[in-house]
């Protein structure tokens, strides 16, 4: 027991000094800038007063480690800068887009989760069927596509031609649960599509390895029934994978939704995120990246810890 | 002469990937010459049908649709083809370094690139166009740098496993530099693998691309892209004008293709046969 937690500790300590680093990869990107922040922002046109006041309020008048350290501990209690854009403060924007991200995000991994790990179950253990090939092309080519192309041609399918979804999935806090669901079946479909092909292809993978071990062909040779071989053997072992692919397309997932929120314009963190790079907005670049490059790094993080947790192989590790 | 025999024995996916290739390879080196018009001429109505005069029908401005397929083949594939060789090559001389020199040079590029593989893709590039601007150089140069972290770990660990062996440990002892030992004795025995990576890497690089351009922050208009495309005439879909599914579809052609021949490369490569 005690060496799993040393374990499970080592590695947390390593997903933290990961994320510190890239913080100050995110802070340093900013620095790296010719000339600096102001100029790049106000233009050529800018005079050197109005240059000046703006580094002022920017803080860049003092050192970078000074400025690093008061920025993390903002960030850290929750004040996240104010946008250069609107004025606002970055976290009142960045909280409710984030919600809905998650929302979108977790509504399409309801219904992946299930879909992919079934089908994945299935097409391994009739390999090489009709139906594997079939689901094998089809998630092959599901990977092959852009999202944006998944996505017009279900509005096209469903928007356009038979009017059943909004292809527009615009959310407010007046709509009940079951009206932002509606809203919000095309772009969860799309993003259920991409995360589906992957997450099936490494079950079906995970699942092979594992029939294809001694101990299942010694389960089939004392001749116990096909179905009792892949419960009560087979699927124990398989647990551990399947959890590690099911958190790493979780942390996919959370990145697949920037293009797809663009698409429906749905309002997110994705679309915050795109619009403030277009606008060079700083703050809030720095801001949702640091979001999301922490919610992936979180996901991956959980995938270690429940595989180590699950396998008794890593338990003891050479 | 070999090529021809290999492919008299390939699989029908592999001939139907490599047509698909060839379609669009053709298409983008002899665009001038097959595209009836150029590349911004506004030649008629917004969101015209398909016609004899407009093959594909005309875009959000009333440009040629099939002239900027044409177009949009020639500048996105080759701005992909240029951002992944340029991240092979970045990619396979760190990692070969690596992985013939081992020690501290070793250990720092691995942790930097450990780090930068922590961070997805997407948001990393998106953070760094931030701030060095929207410009095609930036973002082929962006792209390559994040992507060549993917190639460094492939190419050092099969040059770890390359570098170990007698021949390369008998040309060590007659003194060959470190150079000329990553150019003769492991990179020829790198290279299927590495071709393999090859075009599983230009179809990331290739969507990549594209999903920047139908972001707005990769090529930027009036230069024809396939993403890009897809962004401009996004708002005819709700008239029920299938436009930008043309430029969708012709990115989802390619990679389709290309993973078709890595599939059948990949299979060779490791010494199946049926």
């Amino acid at each position: 027991m005690s060496t799993i937690f040393v374990l499970v500790a080592k590695r947390l300590g390593l997903g933290l000094v990961t994320m510190i680093v890239i913080s100050v990869l995110i802070f340093v990107g900013v620095e790296a800038l010719p000339g600096d922040l102001a100029t790049a922002i106000l233009g050529q046109e800018a005079t050197p007063e109005t240059v000046a006041a703006f580094r002022r309020e920017l803080k860049l008048d003092l050192p970078p480690h000074v400025r690093y350290f008061a920025w993390l501990g903002d960030f850290l209690r929750g004040d996240l800068g104010t946008s250069l854009s609107n004025k606002r403060p970055v976290a009142e924007m960045i909280v409710w887009r984030f919600s809905n991200t998650i929302f979108l995000a977790a509504a399409a991994a309801v219904i992946a989760v299930p879909v992919s790990i079934i089908l994945g179950i299935l097409a391994a253990l009739y390999r090489n069927s009709l139906f594997d090939r079939t689901v094998s092309m089809a998630t092959l080519s599901t990977i092959s596509f852009p999202e944006f192309f998944i996505a017009y041609i279900l509005i096209a399918l469903l928007s356009v031609q038979l009017v059943i979804f909004p292809s527009i999935s615009n959310i407010n806090d007046q709509m009940s649960f079951w009206q932002k669901i509606h809203a919000i079946v095309l772009p969860c479909l799309t993003l259920t599509m991409i995360v589906v092909a992957h997450m099936m292809r490494q079950t079906r993978a995970a699942i092979i390895n594992i029939l294809a071990s001694p101990f299942i062909e010694m389960a089939r040779l004392k001749g116990i029934k096909r179905m009792r071989v892949i419960i009560l053997h087979a699927f124990p072992n398989a647990l551990s994978p399947v959890i590690n692919v099911v958190t790493i397309n979780l942390a996919f997932l959370v990145v697949g939704v920037v293009i797809v929120e663009v698409v429906f314009v749905y309002p997110g963190l994705g679309q915050l995120f795109v619009d403030s790079v277009a606008a060079r907005d700083i703050p809030v670049v720095q801001a949702s990246g640091l979001i999301f490059a922490a919610v992936y790094l979180g996901l991956n993080l959980l995938a270690d810890v429940l595989s180590i947790i699950t396998n008794p192989r890593l338990r003891n590790p050479k | 002469m070999a090529f021809f025999k290999l492919l008299r024995q390939s699989p029908l996916s592999a001939r139907i990937g490599l047509a698909m290739i060839l379609i669009n390879v053709f298409a983008a080196i002899f665009t001038p010459y097959i595209a009836p018009f150029t590349e911004t001429e506004v030649v008629g109505d917004v969101w015209l049908p398909m016609s004899k005069d407009h093959l594909l029908g005309t875009d959000h401005i009333g440009r040629d649709m099939f002239t900027r397929m044409l177009y949009g083949a020639r500048n996105t594939i080759a701005i992909a083809f240029v951002t992944t060789m340029i991240s092979f090559v970045v990619g396979i001389v760190c990692g070969f370094f690596a992985a013939t020199i081992g020690g501290w040079t070793d250990q720092i590029l691995s942790r930097i690139v450990d780090i930068m593989m922590a961070i997805p893709i997407l948001i990393f590039a998106l953070m760094v166009l931030s701030v060095v601007g929207t410009s095609i150089t930036a973002m082929i140069l962006v792209i390559a740098l994040l992507d060549s972290t993917r190639v460094y770990r492939l190419s050092r660990a099969v040059a770890m496993d390359i570098e170990v062996m007698e021949y390369v440990e008998a040309a060590r002892l007659r003194g060959e530099k470190i150079w000329w030992l990553m150019r003769h004795e492991i990179l020829p025995n790198a290279m299927p693998p590495l071709v393999a990576e090859f075009g599983l890497r230009f179809c990331f690089v290739f969507l990549f691309i594209a999903a920047l351009s139908f972001l707005g922050l990769g090529i930027q208009p009036p230069t024809a892209d396939w993403g890009g495309m897809v962004r401009e005439n996004s708002g005819a879909i709700t008239f029920g004008i299938f436009i930008p599914l043309w430029p969708a579809g012709a990115i989802a052609f390619l990679t389709v293709g290309v993973n078709l021949i890595v599939d059948w490369f990949l299979h060779i490569a490791s010494g199946l046969k049926d």
